[in-house]
């Protein structure tokens, strides 16, 4: 099958045309071009029947695509790319959220503008590729790949502290990126001859069958700790798991809104992916016999991520923050290794990106109306934009964990599962103290709304408010209706993502 | 069998020979009509020349001349030159570098006097480069290290009415002749503890070495000489003073092919000279190099974030770069993997003459439009030349290891040559290192795209051809080693597999 090169190839043209495009074509060029990729993931989900984990299991992967690329000592470096049950939705996840925010950005990119959709369809070829890519070299270039887009994307269209927040993003996540790196060499490294390949089934299924010996000054089980913490570490700054936070609000805050969206909608969610892949899934039983430290950093990222988003005024940040307390829950179902709880927190990735999508592009399009995010500083708003006021009001309680949209279900599977785990000591008082936070989210998001849409209607700055444009209340409304179809019918990607989870709670190779 | 078998041997020599023929067919045209400002064609000589000679390079590297599916190394001239994989390997390069470099002089030296000189002192001094790829007799080495430092300093030195040119020139021109002076000094010590100069009779001899602590010295002050040819430590002072007065494709051409000569020369004194060993016992040189090359590496990475001019940033970097590659010599602890390890540096500095030269290419192209040489000075340059900066942003982020160039692949290769050779210090050291190099490299990058242009907007006249060809031709070799990686590195392999 050929199917994930041609995604792969029709977007890097895109991108390729889009920048020699001039900037006043370039808007409406690149949405267009970017339906191709968009209609071919649909094409691959409608065609996707395989079941069962792509690292762990022979037969597994869907549109597999494998050939050898270069000689790396004794190891054959592939280009080898294929897609289960856990990458497919985010792949789709991708090119819908990259469509709609491409639409987002008629109104406020209103310069370099070929640049700009260039590089957001670039950015969508890397990401396509981390989510696609099976072998750990391929995997890494495509994770690099993704700085490069994202870098230039804050520095040039960004806020107007745009520059340092570019600069942190690119140097804080490119660290994560080396130290990551080391910790997957180290295992490499401890699998010594038995590894003749680096595709992350040939890695995974080695590690798991306890073909790892010694390295350095490690023996086999503390090499295992050492290379777990280190991928931990380098892909929670990705997540981000508090403490490893803080490039996130200020790229966040900085980003343009369509940035901003596939930021938090995508991007975050490489890094739970990569978890997925690499910890929970080659050396589970160093996160199972760590199970209490790492809920505790999930636990954590949930409450302090609320917790901070209480305090902010700018509806960006507040958004920017509750994404980080979101992405704690992920965590927690990860580590919980019960099968509600994996597939929960796989869902809660989709759902989570689907709705943030939908909240950071509602702050947007009253940004581009008022000029203005702080929450004093406007009061009223529903009067002068009723379908945006009514979509971000309905995001909100998406946000919330309202019944019937995708949140809800996301979070009650995770809390299900993790409430029945067997390998957190003490499972339903770490699942307690993260629904507090569900508490704290309906609070701030409440508050800030009361404060911002109703009331009165005052605005600090010279505009004139009036209801948005077709434009940018259209992809509101797309992405409104999935997150109540997903909300609706979980199953749509539940079913699958189960599937290619359930593997994940064997010990050994399944 | 393909006619060139019926060639003499010293046909071998042939892409070597065509750097002085193309020298001397312009010292000849220069001697005929001394008053011509002919820049067309004395550009044009000179890229013929060269590409005729990375022509004949390609072809035997394809055909098998000079490796072991032919004959094996051809050996000439009672054994003091060898032409094998690695000789050709380099004389590729050297003739690529040659290439961009005469593109860019082209526009560069537009007004200047003696052009006729400058392109035959840049083709000899890429003879000598490429005789330091065939060397095989320290004697040679000596030769055609001078042979191609000589015209290095005349060029440095070549804008004679530019204050920092000629102090460049001068002051390279008196570390080269210290350094030349330790070199000397070192082979005579070697020929005293061994009787010989060829490098295969001097390994012979220092399989029972007779005087350990004088062969022990002459080894220090090899790896001296090699140094300054290389720009590490503790021979790297001249290096950001020349890169930054010498016209900027010179910086370019001594950056790339000088450095890539030193560290071919290296390559084949001590892994086939000093191989041994009873030498090892004597002097450890691996460790000696490892600990260079940590050094190295550090200086030029720490000194480049604290450069305000670009050049001068690139000239350190390149100093940080010499430190990556001296980790070929570093990591040489187990011969299993002596080819891998060696291979490495070699495919890396064949990256780096791209990425490097294009992005010297790009600073001559700034200069030639008049542009300050600071940070500051390159604000806003995208939206004037877009497609200039877009090519040194690859060569950028491929210096600093992002996939988005070769050199992405070949520090990889450099890392796990460390980590074969059990020296995990070169390992992190590198990963460090790159790490921080993305700081100052992302630098010029945020200046040219990110930032606003400065206050007294400049216009940008002409869009220069040469220059323009020479980035241009660079970029897309930085991005084409991406894919095509797994041959240079398979190339560079073999040839050193013929060595160790």
């Amino acid at each position: 099958m050929v199917m994930i090169e041609a995604l792969l190839a029709v977007t890097l043209a895109a991108a390729g045309v889009v920048f020699l495009a001039p900037n006043r074509y370039a808007a409406k060029l690149a949405t267009a071009l970017s339906l191709i990729p968009l209609v071919g993931s649909l094409y691959m989900w409608s065609e996707f029947t395989a079941s069962g984990n792509a690292l762990l299991e022979e037969g597994a992967v869907a549109f597999e695509s494998v050939f050898t690329w270069l000689q790396l000592g004794q190891y054959e470096l592939q280009w080898y790319v294929g897609l289960d049950g856990v990458s497919l939705p985010l792949l789709v996840l991708t090119t819908v959220l990259t469509t709609l925010a491409l639409i987002s950005s008629w109104t406020p990119i209103d310069e370099r503008q070929s640049q700009f959709y260039g590089l957001m369809l670039l950015m969508e070829v890397a990401l396509l590729g981390v989510f696609t890519a099976l072998d750990f070299f391929l995997w890494f270039v495509f994770w690099e790949g993704v700085l490069i887009p994202m870098y230039f994307l804050i520095g040039i269209w960004g806020g107007p502290r745009r520059k340092y927040a570019a600069v942190k993003f690119l140097v804080y996540t490119n660290v994560a990126s080396l130290v990551m790196f080391i910790g997957l060499f180290a295992l490499i490294f401890g699998l010594g001859d038995s590894l003749s390949t680096l595709a992350l089934p040939d890695i995974a299924q080695a590690v798991r069958g306890g073909g790892l010996g010694g390295f350095a000054f490690f023996d086999a089980a503390a090499l295992k700790t050492f290379a777990f913490v280190l991928m931990f570490a380098g892909f929670a700054v990705k997540v981000p798991v508090v403490p490893f936070h803080t490039w996130l609000p200020d790229a966040h805050v900085e980003a343009p809104t369509p940035v901003s969206v596939i930021l938090a909608g995508v991007l975050l969610k490489m890094g739970t992916y990569a978890l997925l892949r690499f910890n929970f899934t080659m050396l589970a039983d160093v996160a199972r016999s760590n199970a209490n430290i790492i809920a505790a950093f999930g636990v954590l990222s949930v409450i302090y991520g609320a917790m901070l988003a209480l305090s902010q005024r700018d509806l960006k940040r507040i958004v920017a923050y509750s994404s980080i307390s979101s992405m704690g829950y992920v965590i927690l179902g990860l580590v919980a290794f019960t099968p509600h709880s994996f597939g929960g927190a796989t869902f809660q990735m989709i759902s989570h990106g689907l709705i943030s999508g939908l909240m950071f592009m509602a702050v947007g399009v009253i940004y581009n109306a008022t000029h203005t995010r702080m929450v004093g500083d406007m009061s009223g708003m529903a009067d002068r934009m009723p379908w945006t006021v009514g979509i971000f009001l309905a995001a909100a309680f998406g946000y919330m964990g309202l019944p019937l949209m995708s949140g809800f279900a996301a979070e009650v599977l995770v809390f299900i599962g993790s409430f029945q785990s067997t390998v957190i000591a003490g499972a339903p008082v770490y699942t307690m103290v993260a629904m507090f936070g569900i508490v704290v989210v309906a609070g701030y998001l409440l508050w800030a709304m009361q404060r911002t849409l109703f009331g009165a209607y005052s605005l600090e700055t010279d505009y004139d408010v009036t209801p948005a444009p077709f434009h940018e209340v259209a992809p509101l409304v797309v992405l409104l209706l999935l997150v109540i179809l997903l909300g609706v019918a979980p199953d749509i990607a539940y079913g699958m993502i189960q599937d290619a989870t359930e593997p994940l709670l064997g010990g050994g190779v399944a | 069998m393909t006619s060139h078998a019926a060639l003499p041997s010293w046909a071998a020599l042939a892409p070597m020979a065509m750097f002085v023929v193309t020298a001397l067919v312009l010292f000849l045209y220069d001697a005929i009509s001394p008053d011509s400002e002919n820049s067309e064609l004395l550009a044009g000589i000179s890229v013929a020349g060269a590409l005729v000679s990375l022509g004949l390079t390609g072809w035997y590297l394809v055909a098998g001349t000079g490796q072991p599916r032919r004959n094996g190394a051809i050996s000439l001239f009672g054994d003091s030159l060898v032409v094998d994989g690695m000789s050709l390997f380099f004389t590729a390069l050297i003739a690529s570098v040659v290439i961009l470099v005469v593109l860019a002089s082209y526009d560069y030296l537009k007004d200047e006097p003696h052009q006729a000189e400058y392109y035959s002192l840049v083709l000899l001094a890429a003879t000598g480069m490429a005789m330091m790829s065939t060397a095989n007799s320290l004697a040679t080495a000596f030769i055609s290290l001078e042979l191609a430092s000589l015209p290095s300093y005349a060029l440095v030195a070549f804008l004679k009415h530019n204050k920092g040119s000629v102090e460049a020139g001068l002051k390279y021109f008196l570390i080269g002749a210290l350094s030349s002076a330790v070199f000397a000094y070192g082979i005579s010590l070697v020929y005293a503890a061994s009787g010989a100069l060829q490098l295969d009779a001097v390994a012979t001899a220092l399989e029972s070495p007779e005087a350990a602590g004088v062969l022990g010295l002459g080894v220090i002050m090899v790896v001296g000489g090699f140094a300054f040819k290389t720009a590490s430590v503790p021979f790297h002072f001249w290096a950001p003073e020349a890169y930054e007065g010498a016209p900027s494709p010179i910086s370019g051409f001594l950056s790339s092919a000088s450095k890539a000569a030193g560290f071919v020369l290296a390559f084949r004194v001590f892994t086939v000279a000093f191989g041994g060993d009873a030498v090892l016992e004597s002097v450890d040189w691996v460790v000696a190099f490892q600990v260079l090359a940590v050094v190295t590496m550090t200086v030029g990475n720490f000194a480049a974030v604290k450069q305000e001019k670009v050049k001068r940033m690139l000239a350190y970097s390149s100093i940080g770069h010499a430190g990556y590659v001296l980790i070929a010599l570093a990591a040489l602890t187990d011969s299993a993997n002596s080819a891998f390890v060696l291979g490495s540096g070699m495919a890396h500095l064949l990256v780096y003459g791209f990425m490097n030269t294009g992005a010297f290419m790009f600073i001559a192209l700034t200069e030639y439009w008049g542009i300050g040489r600071r940070f500051e000075d390159f604000n806003g340059l995208a939206t004037k030349a877009p497609f200039a900066c877009a090519a040194m942003s690859i060569f950028l982020f491929s210096l600093a290891g992002l996939p988005l160039g070769g050199g992405f692949f070949s520090k990889f290769y450099l890392l796990m040559a460390s980590i074969n050779g059990g020296v995990a210090l070169l390992a992190v050291a590198l990963v460090v290192n790159s790490a921080l190099s993305l700081y100052y490299y992302s630098r010029v990058v945020k200046a040219m795209w990110i930032e606003d242009p400065a206050d007294g907007d400049f216009e940008i006249e002409s869009y220069p051809v040469g220059l323009y060809a020479a980035i241009a031709i660079a970029a897309v070799v930085t991005v084409l080693l991406v894919p095509g990686f797994g041959p240079v590195a398979e190339t560079a392999q073999m040839a050193a597999e013929m060595l160790v």
